[in-house]
C-alpha cells in the first residue's frame, strides 16, 4: 500500500516533536546493555584470525596441522573449506556486489589483495590458545609487485588485482582485463562550450584519502551452527536480515535455517551493513560442534573491513557574471579497495545534483587497489565529490565577488526540477536551507585575526525500501512495537513515539523490541537513512490496522456500525459520546474475535533528498599550521523531527565526522603497502577538545508520502563538512587547500610555500 | 600456563577472579566478573571506553594488568547507579540525548563522574579536556558535554540544599 | 603471554633480584607504554616486575633543595605536590600532557624517559631542568643525567637488572622553565616535536642560564648547547632569540614518519623554542 499522495497528519501532535527519553536508555547509561562483544552461550570457544602481512600474494599453500594439533584448539578453517560460488550480483548492505568477492573478503582463496586479509581461523578452548594457533600456521605466500595508488593502478602495467575484471561503460568492452570494475558517466548539453563562453570557472584537482567510520565498537558474532543444519547467529549489525542472506549465500544455506538475533550495535556509519565474521565462525561452529564467538581487535578493523574511498577529482566549473552556473566538467576517479564496491555510481548522481546546471560532463572511475575493498560511509560516495564542487564554488564566488550564499540560491534546485535520473524533485529544502544559514547570527558574526568563515551545501539521496513493521495489543491495551530495524541512534525512541502517536495513547504505553530474523518479517538495513521513513511507515500502517481492529471490535461490543465508531485519543467513541478504551477493548479481545495486531510489510516509496548547509569558523595558528574549530552551525532539511533531539544528534555526528575527514584522518601506509596507522593513536578522529559545540537547525519542509512527514536525515550531515571546513581554511589564510586532510604540515606549506 | 587468583573490591563488593598473568583487567571485569558495562574500543588506551575508577582514580582498564588490582578498590558503570536510583549524570545523558549508539556511554559517564567528584563547577573546556580520552563517534559531544554540565549544575544544587539542611 | 611472570616485590632489593635474575623480565610502573607493546607483539618479556607496591619508589618528596620523583610516581600526582609545581612547572606540565586523563594517571615520567621514544613529552623538559636520575641495579646505585639514557628509539643505557629508582629535579632558584609540543589536534596525539626550556635571569632581566631540549627532532631528545648558549648573557633580544632558534634548526635531524614531516618538525623546532623561552623567560621574571 504505497500512496505517494498521502496525507501528512495534521498536527499539532502530542508525541512528535517531543524529546522523551528512549526506551533503551536506562539499560545503556548504567552497563546493562547487550551489545555484540557482550554476548556469550554456553560452550562458546574462541576464535580468531590469521592474516595477510602482505599487500599482494598468491597462497601456495597453508599448513594448518601443528595449529590444530594444538591442545584446546577445536576447528581450523581456511578459504577451502568455502562452497564454490558462481559469480552472482547480490544486494550487499546498501549496495551491491558479487558473492564470490563477498566471500573472498571473509577468507581469502587463491591470493590475499590487502595486508589483514583473513586467511585462515581456528576456534579454541581461549582466546589465548586461539592466538598461539594461529602462530603455528604457516602460509606459504608467493608475494607479488603490489598498488596503493589509483592512478598508478589504471596503468597498463599497473600489478593486476583480478584475472576477471574487465570495465564495465566502456564501449567496446576490454579485451584486457584491468583494474577498473567500472566507468560510470554523464552528459547533458554541452558543457566544453558552455564552460568556454563563461564569464569565470574555477578548475582545480582534489583529492582525499581513505577514511575509516571509526565506530567504537569493534565487529564480533557468534554463530552456533547445529548438526541437523539450523544456525543461530548473535551480532550486532546494521542489518540482520543482511548478515542472513549473505552468509546464507556464501555458505549455500537456506535462509530459513539461519537465525540471526541483532544484538546493540555501538555504531556503524554503514560499515555494518554487510558481513566479515560470519561465515568463518559458523564454519568454525559446524566443525568443533559447538558455538563459535569471534572478534576483531582495533587494529583488524582498520586493516581488513571497509573504509571510504579514496578520490581525485578534476574539475572545472563555470558561472555567468550573475553567478547562473553555466556548465561544468568533472572527472574523478575513486579508490575501491580491492573489490568492486559499485562506488562511482554515488559520486555522479550528488556531484551536482543539488544545483539546476543545463551543461554538464560528469565521468567517474571505480578502480581497484591493494587495500581493504571500501563499504558505505555515511553518504557513500557524496562526500568526495561535493568537496570538490562546494570548493569551487567558493573560488568562483570569490572570482565574482558574489555572496556564497547568493551564489547557491541563485541555482539550487527547487521542487519541480530535474534530477539528473530525469525524475523531478519532490517538497525539498534546499532553498530553505540556504536562507536558514543566512539568518542564522553564525553567518555574520564578527571575526578576528586568523580567522576564516567557511560555508557549504550538499545533497544525499536518502532511500526507501522494504521494511515490515507490527504493532500489538497485550491484554491491559499496552501497546508493542516489533521492528527489524536495529537501533543505532534512537530509532526505537521514534518508533515509540510515531506509534504512540497514532494510536492516541501515551508514549511510555508503547514499548519496541527489535526482533530476530525468524520472529518478523524482512527489513532491509538500518542505513541510507531509511529507517524513519520506511519502518516508521510500517509501523504506522500496522498501528493505523490496529486502529481499524479497534473500532470494530467497539461497534460489536455496542452492536453499532464500525463506520459510526471513531477513533481518537487511545478510545473508542459512539456517536452518542459513549466511550470504551484502549485497555477496555483489548481485554475482550480474545473473545471478540481474537488477540489485536497487525502486521505490514511495504517497500517505502515517496523518499526524499535530504539537503544540508554547514558554515564554519577557523582560526588557523600562521606559525604552525594547526587549524581550530571555532563555531559551527548544521542546517538541514529533516522533513518532521519525530524526535528533535536524536534528529540534532545525526547532525552533530555528522558534523564531527565530517570534520575530522577535513582535518585530520587519512589511511597511511608503508612501502610494503602496509597499514601504518591502524589505531585510534595515529587514526586521529576529533576528540571533545578538538570541537565546539555544534549547533543545529532543523529546517522542516514535511515530505507528502510520509504520515508525518519524515525525511532521512542520518547521511546528508557528513557531505558537505569537507567544504565547509576548507573553505573556511582559504577565507582564514587566502589559501585554496585541495588535497584533504589539512594536516597542520599542510596548512604550514601553504601558507609558507 | 597458571592462572593467579586475584582478591579485589568491586563496586563495593570483595571479590576473587581467575587471571592469566598477563591478562587485563579490562578482561577480568568482562569475562571473569561477567561485568560487560565497561568495553573493550581499542585495546591501547586510546579511546577511553574501558574507564574505570582504580583507587579513586580514572584508568584505562585494558592498560591495567588484572593481577595489578589486587587488593584494590575498582569503581565500574555497574556502580555507578545506586541500587535502582540513577546518578544525576546518567539521568542527564538520558534527557539530553547525549548517546546514540551508547557504546561509549559507560566510559563518558565514569569519567564524567570521576571529574565532577574533584571539580563541582567545570568549564565547558575543563569538560572537553578532561573528556578528551573518551572517544565518541556518534554526538560529536555537543550533547555529552551539555549533560557533564547539566549535571554538575544540579549536583552543585544538592549540595547547596544540603548544607542549608545541615546548617 | 601464557608463560608471562608477574612480580609485585615491596623494596627495591627484591626488585633488582627479579630483574637480575631474568634478563627478559621488564619492570612495571605504570603501564601505559608496556602493555600497549605487549599487545601489540613488539615486546614479549617473561616477566613483569611491578614497582608499584615499592613504598619508597611512590612519590614526591624534597631532596635538599630540590625534589625527588619515585619511579612508580603517576604523572597527575605531580600536579598535588605544589611546590614542585611551583618550583618546575615546565616539567609537571610536560609530564601532564602525556595521553590522556586516564593515561596520566598510570604513566610515570620514568616510564615515559625509559620507553626511550625520541617525542617523549616528559623528556625534553627534564633535560633542559638539568634532571637526573637515580638507578638500581645489581652493580649497586648510581647517578645520570636524564639525557644519558635514551640512547636510540627503544633503547636506553641501561645495564641489564638495572631499573630507573627516581628522578631528581634540582633546585629551581631564580629560573623559570616551560614545555610546549606541536600535535594535530588539541590532545591524545604524540608529540610531532616537544621543546623545553630552562632559564635564568638575573635582577636586570640579563639571561645566566639557559638550557634548550627537543624532542622528537633525533633519534632521542636532544640538549641544544648551542641554543642555550645563544641565549647567555643576553637580554632575549630578538638576535639572541634568532640566534637560539637558529641553533636549534641546525640541531634537528628529524625523519619523515606518520605523525609529521622532516620540514614541519625543524619549522615547528623554531617556533616552539622560541613560544618556550617566551614562557620560561616569563616565569624567570615572576620568580627573580
Amino acid at each position: 500500500m504505497n500512496d505517494l499522495s498521502g496525507k501528512i497528519a495534521p498536527g499539532p501532535f502530542h508525541h512528535v516533536g517531543t524529546r522523551p527519553v528512549r526506551p533503551d536508555g536506562v539499560e545503556k547509561v548504567t552497563g546493562k546493555a547487550v551489545f555484540g562483544p557482550d554476548f556469550s552461550v554456553a560452550g562458546m570457544l574462541y576464535g580468531a584470525i590469521l592474516r595477510s602481512p602482505h599487500a599482494h600474494a598468491r597462497i601456495r599453500g597453508i599448513d594448518t596441522r601443528k595449529a590444530a594439533a594444538l591442545p584446546g584448539v577445536k576447528a581450523v578453517v581456511t578459504g577451502a573449506d568455502f562452497p564454490d560460488l558462481e559469480s552472482l550480483t547480490v544486494s550487499a548492505g546498501e549496495s551491491s556486489g558479487d558473492i564470490i568477492h563477498i566471500s573472498r573478503t571473509c577468507m581469502a582463496h587463491e591470493k590475499v589483495l590487502y595486508d589483514g586479509h583473513a586467511v585462515a581461523a581456528v576456534a579454541a578452548t581461549s582466546a589465548r590458545i586461539a592466538q598461539e594457533a594461529l602462530a603455528l600456521i604457516a602460509v606459504d605466500y608467493e608475494v607479488l609487485p603490489h598498488v596503493l595508488d589509483p592512478e598508478a593502478a589504471m596503468r597498463d602495467d599497473a600489478p593486476l588485482l583480478h584475472d576477471g575484471i574487465f570495465t564495465k561503460g566502456i564501449e567496446p568492452a576490454p579485451e584486457r582485463p584491468s583494474n577498473v570494475p567500472m566507468k560510470v558517466a554523464l552528459a547533458r548539453g554541452d558543457a566544453a562550450a558552455a564552460l568556454a563562453g563563461a564569464a569565470a570557472v574555477a578548475a582545480g584537482r582534489y583529492t582525499t584519502e581513505f577514511v575509516h567510520q571509526g565506530y567504537i565498537e569493534p565487529h564480533v558474532c557468534v554463530a552456533s551452527w547445529n548438526a541437523d543444519g539450523q544456525a543461530q547467529i548473535w551480532a550486532s549489525s546494521q542489518g540482520h536480515f543482511s548478515i542472513r542472506a549473505l552468509t546464507a549465500s556464501v555458505l549455500g544455506m537456506a535462509q530459513a535455517d539461519i537465525r540471526v538475533h541483532p544484538l546493540e550495535i555501538g555504531g556503524g556509519f554503514g560499515g555494518k551493513t554487510g558481513i566479515y565474521l560470519e561465515p568463518v565462525a559458523m564454519l568454525l561452529s559446524r566443525k568443533a560442534g559447538r558455538p563459535v564467538r569471534l572478534a576483531m581487535s582495533r587494529g583488524e578493523v582498520f586493516r581488513a573491513t571497509g573504509p571510504a574511498p579514496g578520490a581525485v577529482i578534476e574539475l572545472r566549473i563555470g558561472a555567468a557574471a550573475d553567478g547562473t552556473l553555466v556548465g561544468a566538467e568533472i572527472d574523478f576517479i575513486y579508490n575501491a579497495g580491492a573489490y568492486p564496491g559499485n562506488t562511482a555510481h554515488s559520486g555522479l548522481i550528488c556531484a551536482l545534483g543539488h544545483y539546476r546546471l543545463a551543461n554538464a560532463r560528469i565521468t567517474g572511475w571505480e578502480v581497484l587497489t591493494n587495500r581493504p575493498a571500501v563499504k558505505a560511509y555515511r553518504a557513500p560516495g557524496a562526500p568526495q565529490v561535493n568537496f570538490a564542487v562546494e570548493s569551487a564554488l567558493d573560488d568562483l564566488a570569490t572570482q565574482l565577488g558574489i555572496d556564497p550564499i547568493a551564489l547557491r540560491l541563485k541555482n539550487a534546485v527547487i521542487p519541480g526540477d530535474a534530477q539528473p535520473t530525469g525524475v523531478p524533485f519532490g517538497q525539498i529544502g534546499y532553498v530553505e536551507c540556504l536562507e536558514a544559514a543566512r539568518a542564522h547570527p553564525h553567518w555574520s558574526a564578527p571575526l578576528g585575526p586568523n580567522q576564516g568563515r567557511g560555508l557549504a551545501g550538499g545533497l544525499w539521496r536518502s532511500h526507501g525500501g522494504p521494511s515490515t513493521g507490527e504493532v500489538g495489543l497485550a491484554e491491559d491495551g499496552t501497546g508493542l512495537v516489533a521492528a527489524g530495524s536495529p537501533d543505532i541512534g534512537g530509532s526505537r525512541a521514534s518508533m515509540a513515539i510515531m506509534a504512540a502517536e497514532t494510536l492516541g495513547v501515551p508514549y511510555e504505553q508503547v514499548r519496541v523490541t527489535i526482533a530476530d530474523t525468524h520472529s518478523i518479517g524482512y527489513s532491509m538495513v538500518t542505513g541510507g537513512s531509511r529507517t524513519t521513513f520506511a519502518t516508521g511507515k510500517a509501523v504506522i500502517e500496522a498501528a493505523e490496522q490496529v486502529i481499524a481492529t479497534l473500532r470494530q471490535r467497539a461497534a460489536a461490543m455496542w452492536n453499532v456500525a464500525a463506520d459510526t465508531v471513531e477513533w481518537r485519543d487511545g478510545t473508542a467513541i459512539r456517536a452518542d459520546g459513549e466511550r470504551l478504551s484502549i485497555g477496555q477493548i483489548a481485554a475482550k479481545a480474545a473473545f471478540s474475535g481474537g488477540p489485536i495486531a497487525a502486521s505490514v510489510g511495504l517497500n517505502a516509496a515517496g523518499y526524499l533528498p535530504g539537503f544540508a548547509v554547514h558554515i564554519c569558523d577557523v582560526e588557523v595558528d600562521p606559525e604552525t599550521g594547526h587549524v581550530g574549530v571555532l563555531r559551527y552551525t548544521a542546517v538541514q532539511d529533516v522533513g518532521r523531527a519525530i524526535h528533535p533531539a536524536y534528529v540534532e544528534g545525526q547532525l552533530q555526528g555528522g558534523a564531527a565526522q565530517g570534520i575530522g575527514w577535513a582535518l585530520n584522518e587519512a589511511y597511511a601506509y608503508d612501502a610494503q603497502g602496509r597499514m601504518e596507522n591502524a589505531g585510534f593513536l595515529d587514526y586521529r578522529m576529533p576528540v571533545a577538545s578538538d570541537l565546539p559545540m555544534i549547533d543545529t537547525v532543523m529546517v522542516e519542509v514535511p515530505n507528502p508520502a510520509h504520515p508525518y512527514g519524515v525525511k532521512g536525515v542520518g547521511e546528508a550531515p557528513i557531505v558537505p563538512p569537507l567544504a565547509a571546513v576548507a573553505n573556511a581554511v582559504r577565507a582564514a589564510t587566502g589559501k585554496r587547500l585541495p588535497d584533504l586532510p589539512l594536516t597542520p604540515d599542510r596548512v604550514h606549506a601553504a601558507v609558507h610555500g | 600456563m597458571n592462572k593467579l587468583v586475584i582478591a579485589a573490591t568491586v563496586n563495593g563488593d570483595p571479590v576473587e577472579f581467575l587471571t592469566d598473568p598477563g591478562g587485563s583487567l579490562l578482561d577480568a571485569l568482562r569475562e571473569e566478573l561477567l561485568l560487560t558495562g565497561t568495553k573493550e574500543g581499542c585495546g591501547s588506551g586510546d579511546c577511553g571506553a574501558c574507564t574505570v575508577i582504580l583507587d579513586g582514580e580514572m584508568v584505562c582498564s585494558c592498560l591495567v594488568f588484572a593481577a595489578e588490582a589486587q587488593g584494590r578498590q575498582i569503581a565500574t558503570i555497574e556502580g555507578v547507579a545506586e541500587g535502582g536510583r540513577l546518578h544525576p549524570i546518567q539521568r542527564k545523558f538520558l534527557d539530553h540525548a547525549a548517546l546514540q549508539c551508547g557504546f561509549c556511554t559507560p566510559g563518558f559517564i565514569v569519567a564524567a563522574r570521576s571529574l565532577l567528584d574533584r571539580n563541582p563547577d567545570p568549564s565547558e573546556s575543563e569538560v572537553r579536556y578532561w573528556l578528551a580520552g573518551n572517544l565518541c563517534r556518534c554526538t560529536g559531544y555537543d550533547k555529552i558535554v551539555r549533560a557533564v554540565l547539566d549535571a554538575a549544575a544540579e549536583l552543585r544544587q544538592e549540595r547547596r540544599v544540603e548544607g542549608e539542611l545541615a546548617a | 603471554m601464557a608463560s608471562l611472570a608477574f612480580h609485585a616485590p615491596e623494596t627495591i632489593d627484591q626488585a633488582v633480584a627479579l630483574l637480575a635474575a631474568n634478563p627478559a623480565a621488564r619492570p612495571l610502573s605504570g603501564g601505559t607504554d608496556l602493555i600497549v607493546q605487549m599487545r601489540s607483539g613488539r615486546i614479549a618479556p617473561a616477566a613483569v616486575v611491578d614497582l608499584k607496591r615499592i613504598a619508597a619508589l611512590t612519590g614526591t618528596r624534597r631532596h635538599g633543595l630540590g625534589f625527588a620523583i619515585g619511579a612508580a610516581t603517576p604523572c597527575t600526582a605531580l600536579k598535588r605536590d605544589r611546590a614542585l609545581a611551583a618550583a618546575w612547572p615546565g616539567v609537571v606540565e610536560a609530564a601532564n600532557l602525556i595521553g590522556s586523563v586516564q593515561v596520566r594517571n598510570r604513566a610515570t615520567m620514568a616510564g615515559n624517559l625509559c620507553n626511550a621514544s625520541p617525542a617523549a613529552d616528559s623528556v625534553p623538559a627534564l633535560i633542559a631542568a638539568g634532571a637526573t636520575c637515580l638507578i638500581a641495579g645489581p652493580q649497586g646505585e648510581r647517578e645520570v643525567p636524564v639525557e644519558a639514557i635514551p640512547l636510540a628509539p627503544g633503547r636506553t643505557s641501561l645495564a641489564p637488572g638495572e631499573f630507573v629508582v627516581e628522578i631528581r629535579l634540582p633546585p629551581r632558584g631564580q629560573g623559570g622553565d616551560a614545555y610546549l609540543r606541536s600535535i594535530p589536534r588539541t590532545e591524545m596525539d604524540i608529540a610531532v616535536v616537544g621543546a623545553g626550556a630552562n632559564l635564568v635571569l638575573d635582577g636586570e632581566g640579563t639571561c645566566t642560564a639557559a638550557r634548550i631540549a627537543v624532542g622528537a627532532v633525533a633519534p632521542t631528545a636532544i640538549l641544544v648547547p648551542e641554543a642555550g648558549a645563544a641565549l647567555v648573557g643576553t637580554r632575549l633580544d630578538e638576535p639572541a632569540l634568532a640566534a637560539m632558534a637558529e641553533a636549534v634548526r641546525a640541531a634537528c635531524r628529524p625523519i619523515d614518519d606518520k605523525r609529521g614531516t622532516a620540514e614541519y618538525r625543524t619549522a615547528m623546532a623554531e617556533v616552539l623554542a622560541r613560544r618556550v623561552v617566551a614562557i620560561a623567560r616569563q616565569r624567570a621574571g615572576e620568580n627573580a
